[in-house]
């Protein structure tokens, strides 16, 4: 049986789930606890687990991710969150050279299983500094693991093994999405960490994107269905690890491929995918890689101007009629 | 705990453990110059009274984290010094199987959580460790500590508030031998009593002498026990020095020679050994065999990181994640 919830709800679903299993998991982060989540994405949890187990913060994200990562080196699972990753950054210390490196540099004595999690990218009309999408950033660390759920299903299925997991796990949501609904099972499931989703099969282009933009890749198929052009779109989940093996498999499949990612162009998720395909399926392509992105400066406050800014679904089509050569 | 009477046992064990160290690091820093151990080497050397004194404050599952002059915290622990020596040599046997380097030492085994090369980034670290302890109610205590350099961190000030906001067993130990690599601890504040940072936390805050293992101990024994009561957190400043420079490759223009040797002069090994002599601990004999003991134990462990393989190549990939089929990307 599955019923239809919200996005958040899904997220709070994951967390009680697993603090139900195991007690050494805890959520800790700004408003998580009395606020119920900035974004209602712990409603609830407070009044079950109690203050022990769902704790608010000062606005110090360095000093709460530290004490993450040590009370995850002495035994525990913390859930950290971020009102949004842009936040992260002030912490980045602790995730990068901390939670990242500490099993490696303690040649394998401890290892660091945390969980940070929050919105990432943009989110409406909030200007340059809240609106950054950082997932290339993290996922190009060694000792993570970065997941980037876009819809209900996923958020709970990956959020759940990210918490079981014994390495650090990203998730990285959108403030735009917590209100999205999707059908989400009564019963239990786990979704395997770096597989991707096939969401859509189709036989003219395969669209790879993750998070929520992927959103502008169905607006775009189905415009693009009206003229009989069948689109393939994988959904990455995970963007560290990254499923070459689905992509490729499509990519020889469908000979043309087109990236969506929101983040800036220089040096990402798109560019990765880029380099793997034409390396490993070089002569499968009967056309260059299209990939699109935010435009290559800050985001700006203006509704011109964030329009200007972020990929869209016109952006799509336009790159799909390019690698058909239409 | 009451605090526990510093006996004669006590003393001989602080001289052969203190020498031992300082031993060890004087080979060290002679393997460095050899190149058999490379990257940055920080020497301990001077500091050794604030190791000997905590170490007897500490129960057995008591937790233990510092920065980047960590060779022999885990020897006072109990870890094996030729896995250190073998470490810093790089070899396989090494406590991080030649991962960490100097920088980076590491036992689960005896509590030591590292070994830390971000000025600051293991202060909050210390502070969840203790978070765990407290969740788990374990009844351990945390020993946190940090250069006076680091406390200009906002790691430091973040990690005061939110271990007094949470009443965590931890004790945060400055270790303030006067200088952030060549910068003096004036330079880098308008004020130098840095335990006073206490005062804004409302933490309990106490400057003590560093030097010395029968001033240092009482004084960390109290924290100890306030944070074990469930009284919360300290910060203690130990005034200390450290003979050598930061690292290996530091000319120190920045202090004079005079003021070296003034410090030398309250040496805590010195002080330690003035003591048994007094009291008639020990006979100048006893205490050559100590030091016999000493310089074959030290032997001994640049004999086992010699004879030590380096690790194998395929290691990189075998300790970055828990996961152990994680599928690196490898472009050569």
């Amino acid at each position: 049986m599955s019923r239809v919830i919200q996005f958040r709800e899904a997220v709070a679903e994951a967390m009680s789930e697993e603090m139900r299993r195991d007690e050494k998991v805890y959520l800790m982060g700004e408003e998580v606890a009395e606020y119920n989540g900035a974004y209602k994405a712990s409603k609830g949890m407070l009044d079950e687990f109690g203050p022990k187990r769902v704790i608010d913060t000062p606005i110090s994200e360095l000093g709460f991710a530290g004490i993450g990562v040590g009370s995850a080196m002495n035994g525990l699972r913390p859930i950290i969150e971020f009102m949004t990753f842009n936040f992260s950054l002030v912490a980045i210390d602790q995730i990068i050279s901390n939670a990242a490196k500490m099993y490696q540099m303690s040649g394998g004595q401890f290892n660091v299983p945390i969980v940070f999690r929050g919105p990432t990218a943009s989110a409406g009309q909030l200007g340059a500094t809240h609106s950054q999408a950082l997932e290339s950033w993290y996922a190009n660390t060694p000792g993570l693991k970065v997941v980037v759920p876009s819809n209900p299903y996923d958020a709970k299925g990956l959020l759940k093994s990210a918490i079981r997991d014994d390495d650090p796990v990203l998730v990285m949501e959108s403030e735009q999405m917590y209100g999205d609904k999707g059908e989400v099972p009564e019963d239990e499931y786990l979704l395997e960490l770096g597989k991707a989703h096939t969401v859509q099969e189709g036989n003219d282009v395969t669209i790879v994107s993750f998070g929520k933009i992927i959103k502008e890749a169905y607006k775009a198929a189905e415009e693009l269905e009206k003229d009989d052009i069948s689109c393939e779109i994988i959904d990455l989940r995970s963007v560290r690890p990254i499923d070459y093996e689905t992509i490729v498999n499509s990519v020889k499949k469908t000979n043309r491929l087109v990236i969506l990612e929101e983040a800036w162009p220089l040096g990402n998720i798109s560019t990765e995918i880029t380099a793997h395909v034409q390396q490993h399926a070089f002569d499968y392509l009967d056309a260059p890689i299209r990939r699109i992105n935010a435009q290559d400066t800050p985001m700006a406050y203006s509704p011109v101007l964030v329009e200007a800014y972020l990929p869209n679904a016109d952006h799509v089509i336009k790159a799909v009629k390019e690698v058909l050569y239409i | 705990m009451a605090k526990k009477k510093i006996t004669k046992k006590v003393y001989l064990q602080w001289y052969e453990d203190m020498l031992f160290w300082r031993k060890f690091e004087d080979k060290a820093s002679a393997l460095y110059i050899q190149q058999k151990i490379r990257g940055f080497l920080h020497l301990y050397n001077g500091q050794e009274a604030v190791l000997a004194g905590s170490v007897f404050a500490m129960e057995e599952n008591d937790r233990m984290i510092t920065a980047y002059r960590n060779h022999v915290q885990p020897i006072a622990l109990g870890v094996d010094p030729k896995k250190i020596m073998a470490e810093l040599m790089g070899k396989v046997t090494g406590t991080s199987k030649g991962n960490g380097g100097s920088m980076h030492m590491f036992s689960k085994e005896h509590n030591f959580f590292g070994g830390h090369g971000i000025v600051g980034g293991q202060i909050p670290l210390g502070a969840g460790l203790a978070f765990a302890d407290k969740y788990n109610e374990t009844g351990a205590v945390t020993l946190c500590y940090m250069g006076d350099g680091a406390v200009r961190q906002g790691a430091f000030h973040e990690t005061m508030n939110l271990a007094m906001l949470w009443n965590l067993p931890v004790v945060f130990i400055v270790e303030n031998n006067g200088y952030a690599m060549g910068t003096s601890v004036e330079r880098t504040a308008n004020h130098t009593d840095i335990y006073k940072l206490g005062l804004g936390y409302e933490m309990p805050c106490e400057a003590v002498d560093g030097m010395d293992p029968t001033e240092f101990y009482p004084v960390i024994q109290e924290a100890v026990d306030r944070a074990r009561d469930g009284k919360g957190p300290t910060l203690l400043e130990a005034r200390t020095y450290r003979y050598k420079g930061h690292s290996m490759s530091d000319a120190q223009h920045y202090r004079t020679k005079d003021e070296v040797a003034e410090f030398q002069k309250k040496d805590p090994i010195g002080i330690v050994q003035k003591i048994i002599k007094d009291k008639k601990y020990a006979s100048d004999e006893d205490l050559k065999e100590i030091e016999q003991r000493v310089k074959d134990k030290v032997n001994d462990c640049v004999k086992f990181g010699d004879e030590s393989e380096f690790p194998p190549a395929d290691q990189l990939f075998t300790t970055v994640y828990a996961q152990e089929d994680y599928p690196y990307i490898k472009t050569q």
